[in-house]
């Protein structure tokens, strides 16, 4: 059963409708074929119009649609040979990020990401794609084992943020992230990240540090939650909305601010609905991109790095 | 009312404001509750002399007590956070800078020093809590790669002192790469060969603390500073369980073996000069 937010509920009314038709088949008098195609015109035209016309609030909901794909839906269909690799080698596997080893067209990759989970199993089973410590020193380890064999690392990021726990503390959840932020400045290997959900904080940025960043068209990339932004500012959740006009976390917003290589284009009925389109659409980007940054020479990959990274920032000197 | 007793009958608690340091003449400890002349406790670099407590410090007081008579200078004055975003929540950012600025002085949230600890120069880039809670933008994220550049530049061990919420969240994304942009700086350090300490005091929390405060090679906390990557309010409303006793304070940190040391105030000096003398002497210089 698909599901649909609050504001798309006009595409599922047209949904439905066009489906009953479509059930109706030859009997009626009416011309059926025509109608259908009639009502599909128009709901692609309302699709595009919710969808272009999405407030910041909305597009955040979008990019937590609970039937936007996960990082494993697209593993198969843009990688081949995926081997995923586990565990931290100290502690545990954190399911909520995933890893391993893939066929990417011509090159072996490295690819990590987090994972939300689609059922409810899954989902707690994932934690719900917030990762703990043992997570992040994961992603570590298959950054360093992608750096020792000459392979470029793919991240795909999709988390509220990192696991807000106490095992999480007490196993030092900062000093993971840290670490992360510290190597991947400097990983001799090109590393492209991509936002394919919700860019949560530090526990997003941890394995988004690279080369190359970029956004699905209704991902969001934030500092905090809308809601957590909310309570904090506002002293009450149900500002979100104006929180996330405030927090600019739209992949429009992060291009006007300099901060991404580019846009992904999502199929037109959006990524949740649309798996394969989206898919292709990432496979292309990520697959020029990686083709453009191979041709690098490592010293100048990582000095192109570090200027990106020193520079971030805007103040004024006086 | 003799004005002895009205000012014994109104002391100033310590840590009755978040930030505020004391300028009354007595002052209630927040640790015992004793009350305490205001000269004494500067005496002992604001730590209450019978109980311990150590009060938050500005920046500016932190210096005099760190640094050697007339050997320090702040560096970096010239930054100011800007309204990028246009962010307003029930204030605008372009005000909360205005008021800040009146409470805690035009430095932001941190503010960069050079000079000697008992005779070791060393460059030194100090948060400021009192200054929107310590909170990382990009002025706080440039004055960070400034500092540890400093240290590059005179090959001198760099210090970080940390009290802050976390990231900035007016400046939305660009606090964040803030994270980034400091913990690539601290690449340079390690190749460079340069003692990089972190010094975490309370509190110490956010984006902060997952990115350049963990940085350090060696990790230090003042005694009881809360130091962690979610609050602790966070954390029990996501897991509503009792906190641990202690949880996320220094000695907590300690015991999980996440930091070196738990170093009083008063005895700061004496421990960094110690271990930046042992990070650059150098003792097997690699033969030719």
């Amino acid at each position: 059963m698909a599901t649909y937010l609050e504001f798309e509920r006009p595409i599922a009314e047209m949904t439905s409708k066009i489906e009953e038709l479509s059930l109706m088949g030859d009997d009626a008098d009416i011309n059926i074929a025509e109608e259908v195609e009639r009502l599909n015109k128009k709901k692609d035209e309302l699709v595009h119009r919710i969808y272009n016309n999405a407030t910041r609030s909305e597009v955040a909901q979008l990019s937590r649609h609970p039937d936007r794909p996960n990082l494993l839906d697209y593993v198969p269909l843009i990688f081949d040979d995926f081997q995923e690799l586990h565990g931290d080698r100290a502690f545990a596997d954190d399911a909520a990020i995933v890893g391993g080893i893939a066929r990417f067209r011509e090159h072996s990759v490295m690819v990590v990401g987090h994972q939300k989970g689609k059922t409810t199993k899954e989902k707690i089973h994932r934690n719900f794609g917030m990762a703990k410590p043992e997570g992040y020193r994961k992603a570590l380890r298959l950054f360093r084992l992608a750096e020792r064999f000459d392979m470029p690392v793919l991240t795909f990021i999709d988390t509220s943020g990192a696991w807000p726990g106490i095992d999480a503390e007490e196993r030092g959840q900062s000093e993971a992230i840290a670490r992360n932020l510290m190597d991947l400045a400097v990983l001799k290997v090109p590393v492209i990240s991509t936002v394919i959900g919700e860019g949560g904080s530090g526990g997003a940025l941890a394995i988004g540090v690279g080369d190359r960043l970029f956004m699905q068209k209704l991902s969001t990339y934030a500092v905090i939650s809308p809601e957590g932004c909310a309570a904090i500012l506002w002293r009450d959740r149900k500002y979100a909305p104006q929180a996330a006009e405030a927090l600019k976390p739209t992949a429009v917003d992060m291009q006007e601010l300099g901060l991404i290589d580019g846009i992904i284009d999502e199929p037109k009925d959006g990524a949740h609905r649309d798996l394969e389109g989206a898919a292709n659409f990432l496979a292309e980007v990520l697959y020029n991109s990686l083709t453009e940054l191979l041709q690098i020479p490592v010293a100048t990959l990582l000095k192109e790095r570090e200027n990106r990274l020193r520079n971030l920032g805007e103040f004024t000197r006086k | 009312m003799s004005w002895l007793t009205r000012l014994i009958e109104r002391p100033k608690t310590i840590l009755g404001k978040e930030g505020d340091t004391p300028d009354g003449l007595w002052i209630k400890c927040a640790g015992c509750s004793d009350t305490l002349y205001n000269k004494e406790l500067e005496r002992s670099e604001m730590v209450c002399p019978r109980c311990g407590q150590h009060v938050r410090v500005s920046a500016a007081q932190r210096a005099s007590f760190l640094f050697d008579v007339d050997s320090y200078d702040e560096c970096d004055t010239n930054l100011f956070s800007q309204d990028t975003l246009n962010f307003k929540d029930q204030m605008r950012y372009t005000d909360r800078i205005k008021a800040a600025n009146k409470k805690a002085g035009n430095g932001d949230a941190a503010r960069n020093y050079l000079g000697d600890i008992k005779g070791v120069t060393t460059s030194v880039t100090m948060f400021e809590f009192a200054y929107m809670g310590g909170s990382m933008g990009s002025v706080v994220g440039e004055k960070i790669a400034l500092g540890m550049e400093r240290a590059l530049e005179r090959r001198c061990p760099y210090l970080l002192i940390t009290a802050s919420g976390g990231a900035r969240m007016q400046e939305g994304i660009l606090s964040l790469m803030q994270m980034a942009k400091t913990s690539s700086v601290a690449n340079r350090l390690q190749e460079a060969k340069l003692p990089f300490v972190c010094l975490l005091t309370d509190p110490t929390m956010g984006g902060v603390s997952a990115s350049v405060a963990w940085l350090g090679d060696v990790i230090i906390a003042e005694p009881n500073a809360l130091i962690g990557f979610a609050g602790p309010r966070v954390i029990q409303e996501t897991v509503a369980e009792e906190l641990p006793a202690g949880f996320q304070r220094a000695e907590f940190l300690l015991q999980h073996g996440l930091i070196d040391e738990v170093v009083d105030r008063r005895e700061q000096r004496d421990y960094l000069k110690t271990l930046f003398e042992h990070l650059m002497a150098r003792a097997y210089r690699q033969p030719n």
